[in-house]
């Protein structure tokens, strides 16, 4: 009698079972020998991130968090799940790099940078030196998310506060500016004196222009070269139907990687890059009909992927965990879209580009993938998670911040 | 007995002006559904649940169940630099003052009556009255 109640109750826990469950945060999809592990969640709403040489991690947060906007996140015991955390920095904003013994954050007006201790703490919280100051701020593209090269300079985006430099923003039948006003002040990749306190325009360099919005950007230590991300414009369709159905403007333009050198132009918000033709085509704001080309001045990207999958973290892959192909390659984290509605939604994974000799030597693959916890996402915010910054530690784990729920993914790598 | 046929007609009148009424919701919100798809859905989503920070939701905000005549007005002439329910949203939105008096009307009454919204219809003649009153300032 005992017996077929024990069966039955198990069958019923099973049957239970089957029914209640649900993905746990760390099943993220990867490739065969990487395992993901939440070092940490509910940090808030998580941006860029840099880990320390001692293996902790400081993470720039979009918003305050008890009313402060750098999450220090250590795991003293090194078992890849942060055990302690305090916070400081009363301020939001995206950046957050680590380039010799300092910190640097941004606000989304402001560089500051924090003298790091031997042990790779802040030392004075409360005291940060401000770097530059008086970036503009219009809301739109705000972040400025930055990186550092060798040589003791900092490369700031300034977005574009614009989709495609209108008259009126976003408004059906309004021409383009000529030349397009944005572009003196934002638009763009300034390059500022890591070192030197409170730049602002004058004191600084536009490095590269025609670059609507950049948020993923990081400096290739083999190329000994900037590479940014561009998220591409919006709305094709919605403001040009006579020219473009909402199919094409789900995939146009794509969004681009750039390898970049000083002075260079990326042709926003003039030309955009059509994938599929492999062409720089005159926006449609400045006489373009998805035909015509343009921008003989302008660069070709590195990497072209399908539209509007919002690339927010970029990291060239420097360790020796995971194995040999990922070397000096790039990682992208992308936010995941919203523009391509009607049609069903893109991104929301970091994806790969093998590199050797400082070129692209393959496909982009996804690497990393189920932050958002269901596929066929139709908005954004059914997304559980959003990939946003990326970094890489010590032993060589990529770190993967989401910016939905405040969860810091660390992913190894453990062979076969 | 001629009180009971008086009553008897009048409840009848007024089941028709109901079902009237009824009808002129329905088409309403058909024809608003057809002007959210096309100019709405791609920054509001199709469940109209917005785009995090860059977008507002439509489902049960102050703004979306509150005052027609701001509602209109955010139409007519746009949106920019606004927060909404404690929360900011920093894709600016265009003015959509190229829809007719009726389509403001019918969007206007569609969003109101869907994604679990429950607010009054706007009529055309409200759109009409704000949209003059915008052009003399």
């Amino acid at each position: 009698m005992k017996k077929p109640s024990t069966i039955l109750f198990g069958i019923t826990a099973a049957a239970f079972s089957a029914f209640t469950y649900q993905p746990k945060e760390e099943e993220l999809k990867l490739p065969s020998g990487f395992s993901a592990q939440v070092f940490a969640s509910e940090v808030g709403e998580a941006r860029h991130l840099t880990v320390t040489p001692q293996g902790n991690v400081y993470v720039k947060l979009a918003k305050l968090n008890n009313g402060s906007g750098i999450v220090y996140l250590q795991d003293a015991d090194k078992n890849g799940k942060s055990e302690k955390r305090s916070s400081f920095g009363a301020y939001t904003g995206t950046g957050m790099a680590i380039s010799g013994n300092y910190l640097y954050a941004s606000s989304d007006e402001e560089i500051y940078r924090y003298v790091l201790d031997a042990n790779g703490v802040v030392a004075d919280p409360a005291r940060p030196e401000r770097i530059v100051t008086g970036l503009i701020n219009r809301r739109q593209h705000a972040s400025k998310s930055i990186t550092l090269d060798n040589k003791g300079n900092i490369y700031v985006n300034i977005g574009a506060y614009a989709n495609a430099c209108q008259e009126k923003d976003r408004t059906k039948g309004s021409p383009g500016r000529m030349p397009c006003p944005i572009l003196d002040s934002a638009g763009g990749i300034w390059q500022f004196n890591a070192a030197k306190l409170n730049q602002t325009y004058g004191d600084g360099k536009r490095y590269a222009t025609g670059l609507r919005n950049v948020v993923g950007l990081d400096w290739n230590k083999q190329n000994d070269q900037l590479f940014v991300m561009q998220h591409g414009r919006d709305q094709l369709f919605q403001l040009y139907p006579e020219l473009f159905d909402a199919k094409q403007s789900a995939e146009l333009p794509a969004e681009t990687m750039y390898a970049i050198k000083p002075g260079d132009n990326c042709g926003w918000p003039y030309v955009y890059y059509d994938q599929f033709q492999k062409k720089k085509i005159l926006a449609p704001e400045y006489g373009g009909d998805g035909k015509k080309t343009g921008g003989d001045n302008v660069i070709d990207p590195t990497v072209a992927f399908p539209g509007h999958m919002a690339p927010n973290g970029l990291l060239f892959y420097t360790g020796h965990l995971f194995p040999e192909r990922y070397r000096n390659g790039a990682f992208i984290a992308f936010h995941g879209s919203w523009n391509r509605a009607p049609e069903p939604q893109k991104g929301y994974f970091v994806a790969f580009v093998p590199f050797r000799d400082g070129k692209p030597s393959g496909e982009w693959e996804i690497f990393a993938d189920n932050f958002a916890g269901t596929q066929n996402i139709q908005s954004p915010g059914q997304a559980q998670h959003r990939p946003c910054g990326l970094a890489e530690g010590p032993d060589g784990a990529l770190y993967v911040s989401d910016d939905v729920k405040g969860t810091i993914y660390k992913i190894t790598y453990r062979g076969k | 007995m001629l009180k009971l046929v008086a009553i008897a007609v009048m409840c009848s009148i007024s089941v028709i002006t109901m079902g009237q009424k009824r009808t002129d919701l329905q088409s309403s919100i058909a024809r608003g559904k057809a002007v959210f798809e096309n100019t709405c859905l791609a920054c509001h989503q199709a469940d109209a649940s917005g785009v995090p920070n860059l977008a507002p939701p439509l489902i049960k905000t102050s703004f979306v169940l509150g005052d027609k005549t701001k509602l209109i007005n955010i139409i007519l002439n746009g949106l920019k630099d606004v927060e909404i329910d404690g929360e900011r949203y920093d894709n600016p939105m265009p003015a959509f003052d190229y829809l007719t008096d009726t389509e403001v009307a019918d969007v206007l009454t569609y969003v109101r009556n869907n994604f679990g919204n429950k607010a009054g219809v706007v009529k055309a003649e409200e759109v009409a009255i704000v949209r003059k009153s915008k052009k003399k300032e």
